[in-house]
């Protein structure tokens, strides 16, 4: 296809590279450097979507991020991303894009029907019908609505692409690279100071790309170009195209959304598709420029309605024709350019002026090329349906309230001015306030109260050269108040039009009898009679309305709707816009993608993956892992055809009858040192600790301040002054915080040091009635006879030249010891233990055979230790000290903890000594009784008693101590399952504990 | 992102600390006679000002020291920072 609307002598794409891509399944081609719409505005293509609410034909408005239209679901690499910008997506070869929001095609949309319904549809309607029958909201209502609206598809495949984070800081982060960007960027720079310069578009320069400009005898192009080229070689200097800054949180972080191959058909294996920037500045710029903003008039949706700058910037940077035809409407000079643009490429604009008259500069120059210009003119309405055909002119009155001899004239685009809006977003979001100046009509910043300074247009200042002197000094300053340097840069000889003023002329009135629709919000379809009526409704703050009516709330947040909403709040009320004021504007400033937000934490980076020193030999035989907090820890060992359920019961009758080993590495270790360490001991646990001897450990328990308990577990004492204290695996980075936080703040007096020793050592549990003759064989030089190291022992040994300490502790219930190393030598440890265990038939097993052996001893752990039980509870009573004070102690004397029916731990036994107890079922009297029927307790973990070859669970049963013997059911409603059930005591293997002792 | 100058680091940003709550909380002594009503102030009940709040925050990723911080809760303005023993105000 013919490029029909392609310029042939200007614009800075490449015509040298054509490409082909498709849109909704026609080829068409456009060059390299062209965006989306670009290229189909080249090919002649203006209708491109449906409105969200009336399903109009929605052509192009814009010519980047402001673009409220033209959103389209695009193909790239097998893979599809909704609500792209066609103004902002760059052309690459085979690019493959289709229209959103409408059904069957974007031709023939059955949801427009809406459109000739609408009075059906006015602001609140949702609200309002869609409210009663409540029933009707799920099943009727929300799908209807679901199917109607929306923009585009989520792709339901898992993202392929890959996107980074990465953190930055600089002395001065500056946002947008038009003429303010550049100037203070290059001041700054020159000056020493770190900068970072982001330009959301690919191409830098900002407004001098096309404007009528000249600075030291350059075009404004060139100038930007050789500033960039030279900042570009700087050290000192990053220079980010394709870079959105579009959020400034606290203490100067900015966020940046880096689009890396966006604009490539796909990429590479170790290139991310985005990157976001987490930037720490010292200082900020924002020169993010102005967006122009529309006049309101009738139909004014009609595809080939735009905004004049657009269609300026379509022309000079693109080579590319809006139309033929062109009107340009306005209430001020810069339309003008727009104008001569057209003049220049030989096309004949009328230009209708809502103002009486103007003899500035440009106009003057307008008018001698010969271009039609009518003053006190204002376009009333748009026609044409899927692409403007003519428009009804009038003449406008003084006041601007009457119109007069109507008329139509052929067009086949209006190119609208109503001038323009900075943009404030980003000053507004660092918490500086606003205030609204009124020779623009226009919101500018205000006082900052972060490290930011406006510049240029976001400013509100709208010359070149006030906005260059302003950007050079700034520049400079900000630097010099970081670097102490003082090289500052000549400010350059600045030639441009001087503008006269603006009419202050936002929307035109409806002629009599006439209702067309004048849309403020051009992506929700907000019309000027949806404020009305919400006003008139009782709506007053503008937070409401906008609610009310969606004003400004789609993707593109009103960059070309708010104001003129304001306008028409403030003049049905009768009050200034500046009282009425702005909706808090909030990030993110356009729409980033989720997988940018998320990065590289996806999978299996999402967290940290901990491997215990023994964790090849584990994957080399057969293990099945689980996670474990952060840990990855060996389940069972599997061997042949066998399961979960088969392999942890070999593993623990291993356990019972001969010896077994397992990794224990990833318990918590914490070296607790100092000379009042046993003191510090003897506040944190709830048992007595100031008399235990050198190489001896001690079970103990902690607790919350609340009286929870908190953590259990061993802690032998070392020598003099040091103690080795271990933590369950998931509470090990707590218990540290929570050590540090009294010895630094509530008793800094104890001397007391703390430091993790979790990966310093590796850790094996070797357990079973042949533990001790397997120990002697590891360890011929060390007496570990019963009496040589007696239960609850420590002593340190020597294992075939590795050191090594043997802490005779036991989780199992059975004789049982724990030997550490450092962790370098944790795998010879192991393969030691492996080989010279062969002799007693020992088994590797893992944490469900560790499971099982210490539920049926009924040893609590931390589905027992679940933050809301207390020693009580858990049959920990005998280790609270009545003597002496502890963390948490206090909390005990509650009276709900001493309630005489208060819950506590229990075994379960079904009757049928067959089925499986799920965990979490609830434990009742009555299988039958009424809803809600009463809980008396919950099973907190369930195993298969290899002692008893029979199911047993142990449980928080209310009352538990008197309910031994009693018959309950265990309900678990998630399974299905009701099963018979008898309490019996905890300790259901070993009650006297003698094994252990042997 | 807040930025929090650690007295024994520097400034670091937030994502390398734990937040502690109020810092002017008091354990009550060891072995102290106290009444229900005191002891459960100390255990549950602690003030939500808007404005100036001494807080503690841990830093866990960084010195692992626990430290003061002057903030304003409503502004996120940090005044000033402590080491955890330091005296304020
Ligand atoms: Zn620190």
């Amino acid at each position: 296809m013919v490029q029909n609307y392609r310029l042939d002598k200007i614009g800075l794409v490449n015509r040298e590279k054509k490409l082909s891509f498709k849109f909704n399944g026609k080829k068409y081609f456009g060059y390299e450097g062209d965006t989306l719409a670009s290229a189909l505005i080249a090919n002649g293509v203006h209708l491109v979507g449906r409105s969200f609410k009336y399903h109009r034909p929605r052509g192009f408005f814009g010519a980047g991020v402001d673009e409220p239209y033209a959103i389209v679901q695009l193909y790239r690499n097998g893979e599809t991303e909704p609500n792209v910008r066609a103004t902002e997506q760059e052309l690459f070869e085979g690019l493959e894009a289709k229209s959103v929001n409408c059904w069957p095609s974007v031709n023939f949309d059955i949801g427009a029907i809406n459109n000739f319904l609408n009075i059906f549809l006015p602001a609140g309607f949702y609200y309002k019908t869609f409210m009663w029958p409540r029933s009707f909201w799920y099943r009727i209502y929300e799908p209807f609505i679901r199917k109607a609206a929306g923009f585009g598809v989520a792709s339901k495949e898992h993202d392929k692409e890959r996107y980074e984070h990465k953190y930055e800081y600089c002395d001065l982060l500056i946002a947008g690279s038009g003429p303010s960007g550049l100037a203070s960027a290059y001041a700054a720079a020159k000056n020493g100071a770190r900068v970072i310069l982001a330009e959301d578009k690919p191409r830098f320069g900002g407004s001098l790309l096309t404007s009528d400009v000249s600075i030291n005898n350059q075009s404004g192009k060139e100038w930007a170009d050789n500033i960039i080229t030279e900042l570009k070689g700087m050290t000192n200097v990053t220079v980010k195209n394709r870079a959105q800054i579009f959020g400034y949180y606290d203490h100067n972080m900015l966020v940046m959304s880096e689009r890396v191959t966006d604009h490539l058909p796909k990429s590479d294996e170790f290139t991310p598709k985005q990157r976001l920037w987490y930037i720490r500045a010292k200082q900020v710029v924002i020169s993010s420029g102005s967006i122009e903003r529309p006049i309101v008039f009738g139909n004014n949706d009609t595809p080939g309605v735009v905004l004049a700058s657009a269609a300026k910037e379509y022309m000079k940077v693109y080579g590319v024709l809006v139309g033929k035809k062109p009107i340009v409407f306005t209430n001020n000079d810069s339309a003008y350019e727009t104008a001569i643009e057209f003049k220049k490429n030989n096309i004949n604009p009328i230009v209708l002026d809502s103002r009486q008259d103007s003899n500035s500069e440009i106009v003057k120059e307008a008018k001698s090329l010969g271009i039609d210009i009518k003053f006190s003119h204002v376009v009333v309405a748009a026609k044409g349906y899927k692409k403007v055909k003519s428009c009804d002119i009038a003449e406008i009155s003084e006041d601007k309230q009457n119109l007069n001899q109507i008329k139509n004239i052929e067009c086949d685009c209006i190119c609208v001015s109503g001038f323009w809006t900075p943009t404030i977003h980003l000053a507004s979001q660092s918490g500086g306030k606003t205030k609204f100046k009124e020779e623009i009509d226009a919101f500018v910043p205000d006082k900052s109260k972060q490290k930011e300074v406006t510049l240029g247009s976001a400013n509100g200042v709208f010359t070149l050269e006030e906005t260059l002197k302003t950007s050079f000094e700034k520049g400079f300053e900000l630097s010099k108040e970081i670097t102490n340097n003082n090289n500052s840069q000549q400010i350059p000889k600045v030639s441009e039009k001087k503008h006269s003023k603006h009419d202050k002329f936002w929307c035109v009135p409806l002629p009599k009898g006439k209702k067309y629709k004048r849309f403020l919000d051009f992506q929700n379809d907000v019309a000027v009679s949806d404020i009305e009526l919400a006003i008139r409704e009782g709506y007053r703050s503008i937070e409401h309305v906008k609610r009310y009516t969606t004003l400004g709330m789609a993707t593109d947040q009103g960059k070309t709707s708010n104001l003129n909403g304001l306008q028409l709040v403030s003049n049905i009320e009768n009050k200034v816009v500046p009282a009425v004021g702005h909706t808090t504007f909030r990030p993110p400033y356009t729409p980033i993608s989720i997988g940018a937000i998320v990065g590289r934490e996806i999978g299996k980076h999402s967290k940290p993956t901990r491997k215990s020193p023994m964790h090849n030999w584990h994957e080399k035989n057969n293990a099945v892992f689980v996670d474990a907090g952060v840990w990855l820890r060996p389940r069972y060992y599997k061997r042949g055809n066998e399961g979960l359920f088969e392999a942890s019961k070999r593993e623990a009758e291993n356990v019972r009858k001969n010896v077994g080993v397992c990794d224990v590495t990833t318990l918590g270790k914490i070296d607790v040192k100092g000379p009042d360490a046993a003191e510090f001991l003897n506040r944190v646990y709830t048992n007595a600790w100031l008399k235990l001897p050198v190489g001896k450990a001690r079970y103990g328990v902690m607790l919350r301040e609340d009286g929870i308990v908190m953590d259990d577990g061993t802690t032998t004492r070392i020598s003099e002054n040091h103690y080795h204290m271990t933590t369950t695996t998931a509470q090990a980075a707590n218990v540290l915080s929570h050590l540090e936080y009294y010895l630094q703040l509530v008793w800094p007096e104890l001397d007391v040091n703390v430091v993790s020793t979790t990966e310093q050592w590796a850790g094996a549990a070797i357990a079973g009635p042949k533990s001790r003759d397997l120990l002697q064989k590891l360890f011929p030089d060390t007496d570990v006879s019963n009496e040589g190291l007696p239960f609850m022992g420590f002593v340190e040994a020597n294992l075939f030249g590795v050191n090594a300490r043997i802490f005779r502790i036991s989780f199992s219930g059975e004789l049982a010891y724990e030997v550490n190393v450092e962790s370098d030598n944790g795998n010879f440890m192991w393969e030691k233990i492996i080989e010279i265990g062969k002799d007693f038939d020992l088994q590797p097993y893992g944490t469900e055979a560790l499971s099982t052996l210490r539920i049926e001893m009924g040893h609590v752990a931390g589905s027992e230790l679940d933050g809301r039980t207390i020693p009580y509870d858990t049959g920990l009573d005998g280790l609270v000290s009545k003597k002496k004070d502890f963390i948490g102690k206090r909390s005990l004397l509650k009276k709900a903890y001493n309630e005489k029916d208060r819950q506590r731990l229990v075994g379960v036994v079904p009757l049928d000594k067959k089925t499986s107890i799920p965990e979490g079922s609830h434990l009742v009297k009555d299988p039958k009784g009424k809803l809600p029927n009463p809980k008396l307790g919950h099973i907190s973990a369930s195993c298969w008693s290899v002692e008893h070859n029979n199911p047993f669970s142990l449980a928080i049963l209310k009352d538990g101590k008197n309910m031994i013997g009693s018959k309950l059911y265990a309900m678990s409603p998630l399974k299905n399952k009701t099963i018979a059930v008898e309490i019996v005591s905890s300790h259901y293997v070993d009650p006297k504990g003698e094994r252990v002792r042997s | 992102m807040l930025y929090i100058k650690c007295p024994h680091c520097g400034l670091r940003s937030q994502n390398e600390f734990a937040y502690g709550g109020d810092a002017s909380v008091k354990r009550p002594e060891l072995n102290k006679e106290i009444s229900d009503q005191e002891w459960d102030e100390f255990v549950y009940l602690r003030k939500s000002p808007r404005g100036k709040h001494l807080e503690l925050w841990h830093h866990v990723s960084g010195c692992r020291q626990w430290i003061k911080v002057l903030r304003d809760t409503s502004t996120h303005e940090i005044f000033n920072t402590y080491k955890s023993e330091e005296k304020v105000g």
